[in-house]
């Protein structure tokens, strides 16, 4: 089996041995060993497109019913799907816009303060060296082991007792602070955006602090031993030389958070009850289970992609930082 | 550290100022960390030795008909006195620690065999491989889940015509109709004795196994890249045959790199809410139900604030040891490379 390495090779046999892997030197793979791992690797990529190529086909489909066959490429491009869940997402009176609002100002506020709160104290965990430091890095870290919905319990209860009631025309108690009896709710944190972001917070902060400070620890420190000497104050350094350089890692913080925020669930699912509060994600659940009979599949198929589509587009992005700092961290261990 | 102290001579007045420099650079986010992470630790505590319910929502701790019950919360989590169906704790444990397992060893090798694949040298259309292979990673599990969850729909799902197709080349004429999500018998009694398997449980393998694999396949492809190609070719000079070489310099040589990588892989099925809420939501009969979702349901639906403190309390003491147990893990393999 050494025909593969003749130097008169035909076109498309020249194309295939094109090199696209950038390699240089190395054995040269035999022709049947070639073709053997191609159709593995292909065998692969069909299980990876299956679902992938299965919710783009419906989502392109004009029908409502799902096809009674199997069908894994469109067999016609219509927007209907799209257009018609862009127009009236859901049978609750909100609007897709609406949605959408509400999933980015959860995504982008919670994780914007989020930095903005964790990016000081990851700075003095890096820098600083005092008494409390390994008691408070450990306070920081044991929220990172409970998981998300663990606290869902109190924040719930502790938020639902911060309401707004009017007592009569022109006053108002400001519950848990005053109270009076009766009287109509006005505003209930629990069941308001602020509240979840609030709450969303709470998840976001100690993972925010400890990656950024993974950062911090890597930027050399001569820059600020050199700022010092010429007589910078501690809080020059800080804003004017570690803050420039730490924007790439806060942007991508920023941005493993808003991927993370994106999808969040739980918390708005359990705190939210009026229709135009509800986010994208909130929104597909709605349309799958018990409800999923009244939405045509091909809607249901057009909004999980929309769903999908930031998450995506900023994942492939970021790719190269965050598989790298994902892996070196791995290493890491 | 040394940095700091540089600025000459300093005044007493100076040095107090520094010393609370790090304290004035916490205050932000522990201000904040405590109003809305350290207090509702607490407050979960304390909520969880009462029978905090719906009626209790208006009043909070201060309600009239708020009971202390001690620890009758704790009792009846561990002894199934919830007055909830189909629950017991034992159960939904193991079956959270073989979700978390199996998922994780099917993932890693699968994840390494698919990478040492794609590093074969001279192989066509590499690039292509390795973008459409990261696809899975990309796309929000919470679609991955809705999107798999009709897939193994009883009608119409993709699953069912798949396999309707494939049964039609053999002969067969009736369409498929396996009930993925919502059969309870389980189709092999014997695999876990603690309890029953469904058929939702292998739907939910299939599709985590889609969204898991590529993640442990980019690990591993940045471990492969950094092994020596030349011990590759000593190896082969000295005779090893491919599969010698792959279980004495690419295994042992990925280790360090792929142990760290199932752990976290462990934790994030361990914990996998989103997924398991939107593909099967527990059921049927709370057969597929984790630990985060049963917290979940606690507090969502059935709406025993109490007791889902108290759940909430169990979730935090076995997060904490499986911490403590992979972290060993990890710690013990670290060094492996310089031992």
């Amino acid at each position: 089996m050494t025909t593969a390495s003749e130097p008169k090779k035909n076109l498309l046999l020249r194309l295939l041995t094109m090199n696209t892997s950038n390699e240089v030197g190395g054995r040269d793979l035999p022709l049947w060993r070639q073709l053997l791992l191609q159709a593995l690797t292909l065998l692969i990529t069909l299980e990876v497109m299956f679902p992938i190529m299965y919710i783009i086909t419906l989502s392109f489909s004009s029908q409502t019913m799902r096809p009674s066959a199997l069908q894994l490429l469109p067999r016609e491009i219509s927007f209907v799907a799209y257009q018609q869940v862009l127009d009236r997402p859901t049978a609750n009176p909100v609007t897709f816009l609406e949605l959408l609002r509400n999933s980015f100002l959860l995504s982008v506020g919670v994780g914007l303060v989020a930095l903005m709160i964790a990016v000081t104290a990851a700075y003095a965990f890096s820098r600083f060296k005092f008494k409390l430091r390994q008691v408070l890095m450990i306070m920081v870290f044991i929220p990172l082991l409970m998981p998300a919905v663990g606290l869902a319990t109190p924040l719930f209860l502790l938020m639902n007792s911060f309401r707004i009631v009017e007592c009569a025309p022109g006053v108002l108690a400001f519950n848990p602070f005053t109270t009076c009896e009766g009287g109509k709710l006005l505003f209930n944190l629990r069941d308001s955006l602020l509240g979840v972001g609030i709450a969303m917070i709470s998840g976001a902060l100690p993972f925010a602090i400890w990656n950024l400070k993974g950062y911090l620890d890597t930027i050399p420190r001569e820059l600020e031993e050199a700022a010092a000497i010429d007589g910078a104050s501690p809080n020059q350094i800080f804003f004017l030389i570690v803050l420039p350089l730490a924007v790439p890692q806060l942007a991508v913080t920023f941005f493993l958070g808003f991927i993370g925020h994106w999808q969040e669930f739980a918390l708005p699912w359990l705190f939210l009850t009026k229709p135009q509060d509800y986010t994208l994600s909130m929104t597909l659940y709605n349309m799958t289970g018990q409800y999923a009979n009244a939405i045509p599949w091909n809607r249901f198929s057009a909004f999980a992609v929309i769903v999908a589509l930031p998450v995506a587009i900023t994942y492939i992005a970021l790719q190269k930082y965050i598989t790298s700092g994902l892996t070196t961290g791995a290493v890491k261990g | 550290m040394a940095t700091m102290e540089i600025a000459g001579t300093v005044s007493y007045g100076a040095r107090l100022r520094r010393a609370l420099l790090p304290y004035l650079y916490l205050l932000p986010a522990f201000a904040v960390m405590a109003v809305i992470t350290f207090y509702p630790l607490v407050y979960q505590v304390i909520v969880s030795f009462t029978d905090f319910a719906t009626k209790d929502l208006r009043f909070g701790l201060a309600s009239p008909t708020l009971q202390w019950v001690g620890l009758k919360n704790y009792i009846d989590i561990l002894t199934g006195g919830l007055p909830v169906q189909n629950f017991e704790f034992f159960r939904v444990l193991t079956y959270n620690f073989w979700w978390a397992i199996t998922n994780v060893m099917l993932h890693v090798p699968a994840g390494v065999l698919i990478a040492v694949l794609l590093n074969v040298q001279g192989l066509w259309f590499k690039k292509i491989y390795r973008a459409i292979y990261i696809l899975p990673v990309v796309v929000p599990p919470l679609v991955v889940a809705t999107v798999w969850r009709n897939i193994f729909d009883e009608q119409y799902g993709a699953m069912n015509q798949f396999l309707t197709t494939v049964a039609m080349w053999f002969g067969a004429t009736d369409p498929v109709r396996i009930r993925w999500l919502t059969e309870y018998t389980p189709p092999i009694p014997w695999l876990l004795p603690n309890g029953p398997l469904p058929l939702a449980y292998y739907a939910m393998m299939i599709a985590n196994f889609w969204l898991g694999w590529p993640f442990m396949t980019v690990v591993a492809t940045g471990a492969l890249q950094s092994i020596p190609k030349d011990l590759y070719e000593a190896a082969s000079i000295d005779g090893a045959s491919d599969s010698q070489q792959f279980w004495h310099i690419t295994v042992p040589l990925l280790r360090p790199a792929m142990i760290p990588a199932a752990v976290y892989g462990f934790t994030t099925s361990f914990n996998l809410f989103a997924f398991v809420y939107f593909m099967t939501g527990g059921g049927p009969a709370r057969t597929t139900e984790i630990l985060v979702t049963f917290a979940y349901d606690l507090v969502r639906n059935l709406r025993l604030y109490g007791a889902a403190a108290a759940f909430s309390v169990f979730i935090f003491f076995v997060s904490l040891t499986v911490f403590l147990i992979t972290n060993r893990i990890t710690r013990a393999t670290e060094t492996y490379t310089e031992a």
